[in-house]
């Protein structure tokens, strides 16, 4: 069952690798594209369905206009021309997950064509990174399709089942398709230059604020079409469509396992079979499904329930008003006001703290004490834990708080990952949980100064130690003060202490 | 006022030749319609017919006429992202063949191989 694949380097050396990458994007309006039921995630089957979204015999469709505005907005976003004159087209096709036995989507008049993405991607040579630009075909609006559970085979799969369960929750929420025009020139780089492309256009519509951009949960998947050429010719090889691959770590793996297996194909003399592919996680493979065939005929025609959508130019030019700043440039910015190294901002954007930390220093805290807080305690912990920062229900102001009871003197480091703790627990905010616990630092000089002179009694050895110019050995003296006071002690100026009267 | 354009089916509809039997074949296939060779006989005649009486809109529109897809003048009819009720579960499954834990049941989608 499992295909041949070779080297992905050697693979690289006799083939040029081409991509096209084509991403599903559910939107965040509160109805459905066509009808005004819920989109909430999660809700109990079937009761976010009426009679438009089932298909019901006389039902009639209407757009929802937030969802084109949606689309316009990731057309200007995504630098693409936006249609002045835009229909829907039924794609017909037998397969459960569409009550209606069709699906409305868009088919030669598209709402967005031409536009384009840079996403950044290591130099060839690996030292640096440069921009890549990444030309969009298209990008239509159409609706989702409803769920299935298959039931009677060993595994859940579709395969082998008895029969198959439907909730059609899902089956008409917005979702918009973007489509690249063929990738080429990418060569070694083609699975880090997909990941990045799809890494970048969620953080786009993550800016843009019309998805929520949950991968996990479907929210944006991307299907991968793979082909490959001998490298120095230009005719495209036979492609195939690596479909439904949901995270940005597979769509790397899932490209790189395509070319491994289509070189293995090729260099046997054997050719490559149009077909869509399934992935693999657990295995990190990609399996044969259905091949191209006549039956693939969807028939396309125009929708004759909607009108055509025209938007004017006046809203077109209202809504580029209205566009983000770039995600790319934002986070140059950002890490410029912040002065982070490229490393610091690197681990603040792959704990996804970008937007905690932007709050956070707004709320009046150091940009270094909001990413120590935010990436080296609550993304790592969350990291470890298996949950996200937001799990954690503390919020930028909280930060901000226990940044400013560090700075003050009031609580050390480990007083104040106490008190976070407290915040995490419920407990309330930073002060008040401080309070509640009783951390504070010793602020009284004196009550240190006689901890200090107990300790240095109570060990000579160490003493004598330091006196002989081993500064480290102050460490353990250090250690024994903090002891004295319940580690409410500032160790800093513990140190300070131990050492004046030492040396 | 642009409202309508040329769409896919006029071009084709001037330039159409007449419906082969196969053709027919392949359409029943698309629509998961079953039929039998003295069906396809009969049917192709009669939809080679009904493509030719459509077809005699072809010698009517001009160039400078386009084509219609849809009949009235109308263009952006939309809604505002407002949740409306939608059905209940039992409801929306009152007419379903067959259910089970709040799902409509259907057949097995791939055959055995």
């Amino acid at each position: 069952m499992t295909d041949a694949v070779v080297d992905y380097d050697e693979a690289l050396q006799t083939y040029d690798p081409v991509m096209g990458l084509e991403v599903h994007v559910e939107l965040n309006t509160k109805t459905k594209m066509f009808c005004g039921c819920s989109t909430v995630f999660g809700a109990e089957p079937n009761s976010q369905v009426c009679p438009v979204c089932l298909g019901l015999p006389g039902a009639l469709p209407v757009v929802n206009a937030s969802a084109v505005e949606s689309a316009i907005r990731l057309g200007l976003a995504l630098h693409g021309s936006i249609a002045d004159w835009s229909r829907f087209a039924r794609k017909n096709y037998f397969y459960p997950d569409m009550p209606k036995n069709f699906q409305t989507s868009q088919y030669d008049e598209p709402i967005v064509y031409n536009g384009y993405l840079d996403v950044e991607v290591p130099t060839e040579s690996g030292d640096g990174t440069e921009v890549f630009r990444v030309e969009i075909e298209r990008a239509h609006m159409e609706e989702d399709t409803g769920k299935s559970l298959h039931v009677g085979g060993a595994t859940g799969r579709i395969q082998g089942a008895e029969y198959s369960l439907v909730d059609y929750n899902r089956a008409g929420i917005p979702l918009i398709e973007i489509v690249t025009k063929p990738i080429v020139g990418a060569g070694t780089r083609a699975p880090q230059i997909a990941r990045a492309y799809v890494a970048a256009l969620r953080d786009l519509l993550k800016a843009l604020d019309i998805s929520d951009v949950k991968m996990e949960q479907g929210s944006v998947r991307c299907d991968a079409n793979v082909s490959l050429r001998p490298v120095g010719t230009e005719k495209f090889g036979t492609r195939t469509e690596t479909k439904n691959v949901n995270s940005l770590r597979s769509i790397e793996r899932a490209v790189r396992y395509e070319i491994s297996r289509q070189a293995a194909v090729l260099d046997a003399g054997g050719t490559i079979t149009q077909e869509t592919r399934h992935w693999h996680e657990d295995t990190g493979i990609t399996t044969a499904g259905r091949p191209k065939s006549d039956a693939d005929d969807y028939r396309y025609f125009p929708e004759p329930d909607l009108v055509p959508v025209a938007p004017a130019a006046e809203l077109v030019e209202k809504l580029g008003g209205t566009l983000p700043e770039p995600p790319a440039q934002r986070r140059k910015r950002l890490q410029s006001d912040w002065g982070y190294s490229d490393l610091e901002m690197r681990d603040v954007i792959n704990a996804g703290a970008v937007d905690l930390i932007e709050q956070t220093v707004a709320e009046g805290a150091s940009p270094a004490g909001a990413r120590k807080w935010w990436t080296g305690e609550l993304a790592r912990r969350a990291n470890v834990e298996g949950r996200t920062v937001e799990d954690f229900g503390v919020t930028p102001a909280h930060v901000a708080e226990l940044d400013g009871l560090v700075k003050g003197g009031r609580l050390n480091d480990s007083m104040a990952r106490q008190v976070l703790e407290g915040v995490m627990a419920g407990e309330g905010a930073p002060t008040a949980v401080a309070d509640a616990r009783g951390l504070e630092l010793v602020q009284d000089d004196g009550a240190l100064e006689a901890a200090v002179d107990k300790v240095i009694a109570a060990n000579p050895d160490v003493a004598d130690k330091v006196r002989g110019g081993k500064l480290n050995a102050a460490g353990a003296l250090i250690g024994q003060v903090m002891k004295e006071l319940k580690g409410q002690a500032d160790a800093a100026k513990a140190r300070e202490l131990i050492l004046a009267k030492l040396t | 006022m642009a409202v309508l354009r040329p769409v896919w089916t006029a071009n084709r509809l001037r330039g159409m030749s007449a419906l082969s039997r196969d053709e027919v074949a392949h359409v029943a296939m698309l629509a998961r319609i079953q039929l039998s060779d003295d069906e396809l006989d009969r049917l192709a005649g009669q939809l080679d017919q009904i493509v030719g009486f459509v077809a005699t809109v072809g010698e009517i529109a001009a160039d400078d006429i386009p084509p219609m897809s849809h009949p009235l003048p109308l263009e952006n009819v939309t809604r505002t992202d407002e949740v409306r009720p939608s059905l209940t579960p039992q409801q929306a499954l009152a007419a379903a063949p067959r259910a089970e834990a709040d799902r409509f049941a259907v057949p097995r989608i791939l055959d055995e191989e």
